[in-house]
């Protein structure tokens, strides 16, 4: 499989640039290790691995959410952790988010959690938030449910929810937090669908961090596999699918143990009896 | 007793005193935060406005309901002192002075920071955990200037209206006891008690009181939301803090501020 076989695009800026990304939550345990990643515009690409291989960090630096220990994570030309508030906020301006469950106002209607981000950063009239809102919300299919609460939606329709809210300000690049966790096989392949004819309908980037292999590879253009912090695998659907990499293998196959060990690191399980019965 | 269980326990205490110092510098922070961006809440005062009836209008019932009980308990307990020393006509100059100084702004402090801390801390704790607050951070909206301030305001600007509201409805039931179950002249009530209440200091005391118990309890709530491991059991240790925080901050205020009030008295 190729290191990278995704170019940049030389005139401007790719959505995203890690080089050399090292983060962790304390000094002695990074969570990412040197991290490379181009994430080019229009693309819909995957970040996987299996849980707490630092996914969703990667997201969150990419959000500015964490700064990193060292390198850099460059969004749309700009440099993350050297923004202040201001120039953080200007860039999320440009950035929408899908949160693993949704992360829906439970105060407001499905209607005004759609029309929040319009209302806090633009001056339109409401006849014409009206008008986007329903806009949106007809695009995930849910423009029905714009006078119910989020507590009367299901799993699946508050991820479209979510996602109409992620779209509302037509982002440059849309960030997906596990997108797929939880969904009945239908709302899954709907999500699915969704990421991607919107990604290309609004000529925006999406990164989708994700453990569902099956998904991505219907809809994403690239994929990135992480382990203990590392990229150790990446490549196109039809590379991922090929691949004979003993990680790859282990994700795309769902193999309970291999390169990924069944066991959380022990000391030897005859041990156990014995140092008891000492 | 070895010398490691010593040191051991005099890291813990130093460890806890270092937490404790730096949990209040943290708070500290956070009140000059929420003060800064106190003008984004007062320019979308809708937005305060709506606190104000979450935290002070549906406060409405547990307010009125416990300054009518106190205030008849007050009317009866304090006639029955009075009484003693022939003193049973004085029955309105003490209640008034008794609630408008103390029990109105005390009593519903401790009801407030029970009913709506709680409730603050709670739905911002919950909005932590369910990552409300970082999807607003994330579509670059502050959630100190959408959530936090005026959820603030919200509680002071509540605080001395219940506080005077339990003052009004004690007074009521005092009334009932006194002068209706027990027969103390309904003249001699009221006639007393304008007498003997001044606007200030007595009331204005009592509302200075209350001004300083909402912003106390106001801002240990949202700062408990706010600072709440985003978990159930965060949650549910910070809503407890709130409270009993609260409660005791309400109590010690009190001590310090009718110090600095009632200075004179003795002399």
């Amino acid at each position: 499989m190729p290191q990278s076989n995704v170019q940049s695009v030389p005139e401007t800026p790719n959505a995203v640039d890690m080089a050399g990304v090292t983060f962790g939550y304390d000094r002695t345990r990074p969570v990412l290790k040197g991290i490379d990643m181009i994430i080019p515009r229009g693309k819909v690409v995957a970040i996987m691995g299996g849980s707490g291989c630092g996914k969703t960090t990667l997201l969150r630096l990419i959000g500015g959410q964490l700064r990193a220990q060292s390198g850099q994570v460059l969004v749309d030309g700009q440099e993350v952790s050297k923004l202040d508030r201001d120039g953080l906020f200007a860039l999320r301006r440009k950035i929408g988010m899908l949160f693993q469950f949704g992360a829906l106002f439970t105060d407001l209607s499905v209607f005004e959690n759609v029309a929040f981000p319009i209302r806090e950063h633009t001056t339109l009239p409401d006849t014409l938030i009206h008008d986007l809102v329903v806009m949106k919300l007809h695009a995930v299919g849910l423009r029905g449910a714009a006078s119910l609460r989020p507590a009367e939606l299901s799993g699946g329709m508050a991820r479209r929810v979510a996602l109409a809210r992620a779209v509302a300000l037509d982002p440059m690049l849309v960030l997906y937090d596990e997108p797929f966790a939880g969904l009945d096989p239908i709302s899954l392949g709907v999500v699915g669908q969704l990421i991607r004819k919107l990604n290309d309908a609004l000529g925006s980037t999406s990164v989708v961090v994700t453990h569902d292999i099956y998904e991505s590879l219907k809809i994403v253009d690239y994929l990135y596999f992480v382990s203990d912090g590392r990229i150790i695998a990446q490549g196109n659907p039809d590379e991922v699918r090929q691949s004979t990499d003993p990680f790859v293998r282990q994700f795309v196959d769902g193999e309970p143990d291999g390169p990924v060990p069944f066991h959380y690191p022990a000391r030897p399980y005859a041990e156990e009896f014995t140092s008891r019965v000492a | 007793m070895s010398l490691s269980t010593i040191a051991g326990g005099l890291r813990r205490i130093g460890a806890g005193t270092r937490q404790a110092i730096s949990r209040i510098g943290f708070a500290a922070r956070f009140f000059v935060a929420v003060i800064l961006h106190t003008p984004a809440a007062i320019r979308r005062i809708q937005l305060t406005l709506r606190e104000v009836y979450f935290a002070g209008v549906l406060s409405l019932v547990v307010i009125m309901v416990s300054g009518l009980f106190v205030g008849m308990v007050l009317g009866l307990q304090g006639f029955d002192t009075l009484n003693r020393y022939g003193a049973g006509d004085s029955l309105g100059i003490f209640v008034g002075l008794s609630l408008v100084r103390e029990l109105g702004p005390v009593v519903a402090g401790l009801l407030f920071a029970s009913r709506a801390g709680s409730a603050i801390t709670a739905e911002i704790g919950l909005m932590k955990t369910t990552e409300q607050l970082s999807a607003m951070e994330m579509m670059a909206v502050d959630p100190l200037a959408r959530i936090i301030a005026p959820r603030f305001w919200g509680g002071v600007i509540s605080m001395p209206l219940l506080a005077a509201l339990f003052s009004v409805t004690g007074v009521f039931g005092a009334y009932l006891v006194g002068v209706r179950l027990i027969g103390v002249d309904n003249g001699t009530f009221w006639g007393n008690m304008q007498a003997g209440i001044d606007f200030w200091p007595d009331v204005t005391n009592g509302i200075i009181k209350s001004f300083v118990f909402g912003i106390a309890v106001s801002l240990i709530a949202v700062f408990e939301g706010f600072d709440a491991k985003p978990t159930a059991e965060g949650v549910s240790s910070a809503t407890t803090r709130t409270v009993v925080g609260g409660s005791l901050a309400i109590l010690a205020l009190d001590f310090v501020l009718t110090v600095f009030m009632f200075r004179g008295v003795g002399e």
